[in-house]
């Protein structure tokens, strides 16, 4: 049984170059965690199996981490811990994404 | 090079691809159901989970909700079905250029000639199946064969998540058995009359003699023969293959049921008027007229008449329908909806051959009055110009005959 994830609609700070190619430069998390986006590895169609929803899916580096990061339907999701996103107000903790 | 004929069907399509959206529902019975106001509130797919506990498509909610009290009914989001569905087809354009669309969640491929670049069949198929899992987490069912029908058989045979290889060396060994209802075409009615015969099974029907099908049931027991014996050398309709328009119909559930003569004209007059407007926008006439109607047991027949000379008018279109309503059925109950159908298209551009006793003059008037509502509709809207028989039921005459469901479209194409 795959762990439980829930989709987190998050902005996205994007670059698009001369081609029309978009790369995800920053994903904020929420206002205290804006994290960069160190290399974008893969860019494939995926389902998210743990959180739902099938789209564009982008494996990104972010601190020496894989994160990935879906494209659906123009907008941007991470398929987060439950807990980081009921604790999203108090915002402290560091957000694996 | 024997031919390579795949039939892929996603498994329990609608309920698939919410499941895979809310993973919440996995694992429970769900049901995608038309809308309850508007009376379409049926079963549209059912989960596994409810299957197993008595659910099938085409029941009506409280029916479902009785064979199984813990069902989670889930409206249906047509627009999200089509995005899955296209990128379900882009996977299979990946494969093969030769796709042959059935609904939104079937699909037959010819992998004839792929072969050399991406396997065998098989291997196809297996590469497909695990795609469709990774990219867009539904499963497929996919029937492997050298032919349309037998591929369609194979992918029904064993679900979900599977691949039926039936090729000449094991077909009489898998499809023989079948009932012979398995059989694409073999509806209730030619299955009662196959049945009477003592044809049960596919098996049966393929070794039966040619001159007794036909005598039994005309041109299509010669066909449902080479079904049966896995022939079917129909080819795989590429997409971009735009077939020719045979017919235009428009049917619907009416939103309360229908009870008398009245109810049902006000209703053939409305689809009657987009079936019109459609056949006017091709540029057509259609010569014959056709009325569905469907009882709310859901036993549903059709009757059709040939017009005298082709028509793309309403009011002939309606009371034609109306007239043959009229003629065959007789209000053993009352009725959940009625459609209108005109086919046998002929070009309205050609001229048309005069009857000798039909008054030309009053029917060229009547084709006039329909253009001039078409022109005001559409710069006014479609409630700017009405039938007065519409104000007497504004409930039946709210339904909005524009508003089309998919209909699962038909193999020979018509």
């Amino acid at each position: 049984m795959e762990e439980k994830r829930i989709r987190k609609y998050v902005p996205v700070v994007l670059r698009v170059d001369e081609n029309g190619k978009i790369r995800p430069l920053v994903v904020e998390f929420d206002e205290q965690h804006k994290y960069l986006v160190d290399q974008v590895t893969d860019v494939r169609r995926a389902a998210c199996q743990s959180a739902g929803g099938v789209g564009d899916r982008y494996t990104c580096r972010i601190r020496g981490q894989e994160a990935y990061l879906w494209l659906e339907k123009g907008r941007w999701f991470i398929a987060a811990k439950p807990e980081y996103v009921a604790k999203e107000d108090e915002g402290n903790e560091d957000h694996s994404v | 090079m024997e031919r390579g004929i795949l039939h892929v069907d996603a498994n329990c399509y609608y309920a698939s691809v919410e499941m895979q959206r809310n993973p919440e529902l996995r694992d429970k019975p769900i049901a995608v159901c038309g809308s309850q106001k508007e009376r379409h509130g049926i079963v549209l797919t059912a989960s596994y989970p409810a299957k197993r506990s008595g659910v099938k498509t085409g029941m009506a909610i409280w029916q479902a909700m009785q064979a199984c009290p813990s069902l989670i009914v889930v409206p249906p989001d047509y627009p999200e079905y089509i995005r899955i569905s296209g990128m379900m087809r882009e996977i299979f354009n990946s494969y093969t250029d030769l796709v042959e669309p059935f609904g939104l969640d079937e699909a037959w491929l010819d992998v004839t000639g792929s072969q050399e670049l991406f396997g065998s069949p098989v291997e196809i198929a297996e590469a497909i199946s695990a795609r469709v899992k990774f990219e867009l987490g539904l499963t497929v069912s996919i029937g492997v064969s050298n032919n349309k029908i037998t591929a369609k058989l194979g992918s029904d045979y064993k679900k979900p998540d599977a691949i039926t290889r039936i090729m000449p060396d094991n077909y009489r060994e898998i499809v023989y058995p079948l009932p012979v209802e398995d059989l694409l075409y073999v509806g209730p009615a030619t299955s009662c009359k196959l049945r009477c015969v003592g044809i049960g099974t596919i098996g049966k029907l393929a070794e039966c003699d040619e001159d007794f099908l036909h005598r039994r049931l005309g041109k299509v027991g010669l066909v449902l023969k080479t079904f049966a014996m896995g022939l079917d050398p129909t080819p795989v309709q590429r997409t971009d293959h735009v077939q020719a328009i045979k017919s235009v119909g428009n049917g619907s559930t009416a939103p309360r049921d229908l009870v008398n003569d009245d109810d049902v004209r006000i209703m053939l007059y409305l689809l009657s008027e987009s079936v019109a407007l459609r056949l006017r926008e091709l540029g057509s006439r259609c010569m014959v007229v056709e009325v569905y109607v469907r009882d709310n047991a859901l036993v549903s027949f059709t009757r059709q008449r040939k017009l005298r000379q082709p028509t793309c008018s309403s009011a002939e279109i309606a009371e034609t329908a109306f007239d043959l309503f009229k003629r065959n059925y007789h209000w053993d109950k009352p009725l959940r909806g009625v459609g209108v159908r005109g086919s046998e298209l002929v070009d309205a551009t050609n001229g048309v051959q005069l009857s000798l006793y039909a008054d030309a003059r009053k029917r060229d008037r009547w084709e006039q009055i329909d253009g001039a509502m078409d022109d005001l509709r559409q710069r006014y809207g479609y409630l700017s110009v009405q039938r007065a028989i519409s104000r007497l039921d504004p409930l039946l005459a709210g339904v909005d005959p524009s508003q089309h469901t998919i209909h699962p479209v038909g193999y020979f194409g018509g």
